[in-house]
């Protein structure tokens, strides 16, 4: 039977960018133990000779016309922006002390 | 006057053609009903964002369409309410997250576009679970939405606020999103008609993305008739869309007026095996084995089918969503768009710990679960044992669909295993909660359509059941035949639309 462990959770949710205390990690960590254990059940239910789907239907990338088309104004793209200056997103720092 | 908000679109349609009434009185008689039974503590609540002003504004300019003769489209002037998934320009679309809160997007999604050239005045956006994660609305980080046949009960999910705003008369059509049934389970428990489409038949662009290759937008209505005529609306191909298909979507409105003929000679119908049986209620199952009876009293050969595989759809769904989910919500950052939080008690914190932040802050449990169950079936060493397995049996649900075809033009089953459960009850349960989709997750699988029509009310609770139809990829239309006919025969026996025994609600406010 697969386990997740609490700190597996919490190195997950650090992958994935969410930071969870402990009292979400107590509440998480055992429901989607239960969770994986009943996802568990398809392992190994199919052989090397099937192939995996990706997608319900066979589809190539589709292409376009290599030419400019209307889209958005700096303005429009900006408009959500938690905040923006010089006409461009601001983002905190994305260096630490010692980089 | 008669009550607009009680009539069909299709009759709404002939109204506004023969000029006995305006897109502006139909409209406000929809706001007027939303104001009286979707607000206060006991409303119905299926709505997040309510758009009067746009919506009257749509309305007149329709009826001058009207008065020059000049309408876009038979629906022209008939409103309509939208998913809060789909992005409407200027107009609130949250997806039921705290993330987007207030968030206005740039753009109209293609879906929405049809709409309004069409000319359908767009009332507002409908609650649903976060993110489309749920099957009970209740996982909206707004509060969830309460089903109008019992407002202890839940809605169905994701699309909850969509299928009660039909049927509690908010609304006479609306736009919902299947991605394991969240259109066609929501129809099943209030009493309304869902539809997924054929995959990659109504375009996804400006659909906030759960899972790609699932997602699908349809129609959600009272009546099969109604759902065609959306559903021809919103369907066909769009360049803006890479998965979108060629294949034009017509015929679907003759389809079902042919249906409500009631004939169903020469049809065959699969009744599949294993979405019966432990766990499934037994109310649910009579309607069902009733629904079966009547179509063979309708000329249809009823065969059994098996499809083994589909005991393990929900397994590999949930390594398929959560897996496209996780790579899906990475795109709310903080960064350029939505919620921004910065951490408490950091001085000059960075870009990554305002995004964990933010992150926390603004995800709902649901979408965290999913989002680390996709991150570790994603994972090196697990990926080929979770994630590639769950593709292989994809595979083999396609297969199974493919069989089954060969001795059937449709499928049908119980839409859902139970009807609405009670607020609250399954909400410390993920797992039990997923249990919900169990008939709905294989054909999101394999991209086949489906519809969800009233199949009566189960004995022991009074509360609405529904009857699935599945039919192979692109032959949408065996949906809206095999639907109008059992529609047409079942309105005939219970005397009324099902819905006519709702009860009727009181003002809520």
């Amino acid at each position: 039977m697969p386990e997740i462990s609490r700190d597996e959770v919490a190195h997950l949710a650090d992958l994935a960018r969410i930071d969870l205390d402990d009292a979400e990690l107590d509440r998480l960590a055992p429901q989607l133990q239960v969770i994986l254990e009943s996802v568990a059940s398809i392992q190994g239910l199919a052989g090397d000779d099937v192939p995996p789907t990706s997608h319900p239907f066979p589809i190539t990338n589709v292409f376009r016309e290599d030419k400019v088309e209307p889209c958005l104004t700096p303005e429009e793209a900006l408009a959500g922006a938690p905040a923006v200056e010089q006409q461009r997103f601001v983002v905190p720092r994305i260096l630490g002390d010692e980089q | 006057m008669t009550d607009l908000t009680r009539k069909t679109a299709a009759e709404l349609a002939d109204l506004l053609a023969a000029g006995e009434i305006t897109s502006v009185q139909l409209t406000q008689a929809h706001l007027d009903r939303i104001a009286a039974v979707d607000g206060g503590d006991r409303g119905v609540h299926a709505f997040l964002h309510v758009d009067a002003d746009g919506a009257l504004a749509a309305a007149r300019e329709s009826d001058e369409r009207r008065a020059a003769g000049q309408p876009r489209h038979p629906l022209d002037g008939v409103p309509v309410a939208v998913k809060d998934v789909l992005t409407t320009r200027g107009l609130p679309t949250t997806c039921g997250s705290r993330i987007l809160a207030g968030w206005l997007p740039p753009y109209d999604a293609t879906v929405v576009a049809k709409l309004k050239a069409a000319g359908l005045p767009i009332l507002g956006k409908t609650n649903m679970d976060e993110f489309a994660m749920g099957s009970s609305t209740e996982h909206s980080a707004y509060g969830p939405t309460r089903n109008p046949w019992d407002l202890d009960r839940i809605p169905g999910g994701s699309g909850g606020g969509s299928a009660a705003a039909v049927a509690a008369f908010e609304a006479p059509l609306a736009i919902g999103t299947d991605t394991g049934g969240s259109i066609r389970q929501p129809g099943a428990v209030t009493g309304t008609v869902g539809v997924k489409p054929t995959y990659g038949s109504v375009s996804r662009y400006g659909l906030v993305a759960l899972a790609n290759s699932l997602d699908q937008a349809g129609p959600v209505t009272r009546t099969v008739l109604d759902a065609a005529l959306l559903h021809e609306l919103i369907g066909g191909h769009d360049p803006k869309d890479s998965t979108s298909v060629t294949d034009p979507v017509t015929g679907l409105a003759d389809a079902a007026r042919q249906g409500a003929s009631g004939d169903l000679t020469g049809l065959k119908v699969g009744v599949v095996a294993e979405l019966a049986g432990e766990g499934w209620q037994d109310g649910v199952m009579t309607r069902f084995r009733e629904a079966v009876d009547l179509l063979v009293k309708l000329g249809a050969e009823v065969v059994e089918v098996s499809c083994p595989t589909f005991v393990h759809a929900m397994a590999a769904y949930y390594l398929i969503l959560p897996a496209e989910a996780s790579s899906n919500l990475a795109k709310f950052d903080a960064m350029r768009y939505g919620l921004r939080v910065s951490p408490e008690g950091v001085a000059a914190p960075s870009a990554e710990e305002v995004m964990k932040a933010t992150r926390d802050a603004g995800f709902g449990d649901e979408v965290k679960r999913r989002i680390i169950l996709g991150t570790y079936a994603l994972s090196s060493g697990y990926y080929d044992a979770y994630y590639g397995q769950a593709q292989k049996i994809r595979t083999l649900i396609i297969r199974d669909f493919q069989k089954a075809y060969e001795s059937a033009d449709v499928l049908i089953s119980p839409t859902a295993p139970t009807t609405a459960f009670r607020l609250g009850e399954k909400l410390d349960d993920p797992l039990a909660m997923y249990l919900n989709d169990l008939a709905t997750i294989p054909a999101n699988l394999a991209g086949v359509p489906g519809i969800s029509v009233p199949a009566g009310l189960a004995e022991e609770d009074g509360l609405p059941v529904g009857l699935q139809i599945l039919a192979p990829a692109l032959a949408d239309d065996r949906l809206y035949r095999v639907g109008a006919a059992a529609e047409a025969v079942l309105t005939e026996r219970w005397g009324g639309p099902l819905l006519s025994k709702a009860p009727t609600l009181e003002a809520t406010l």
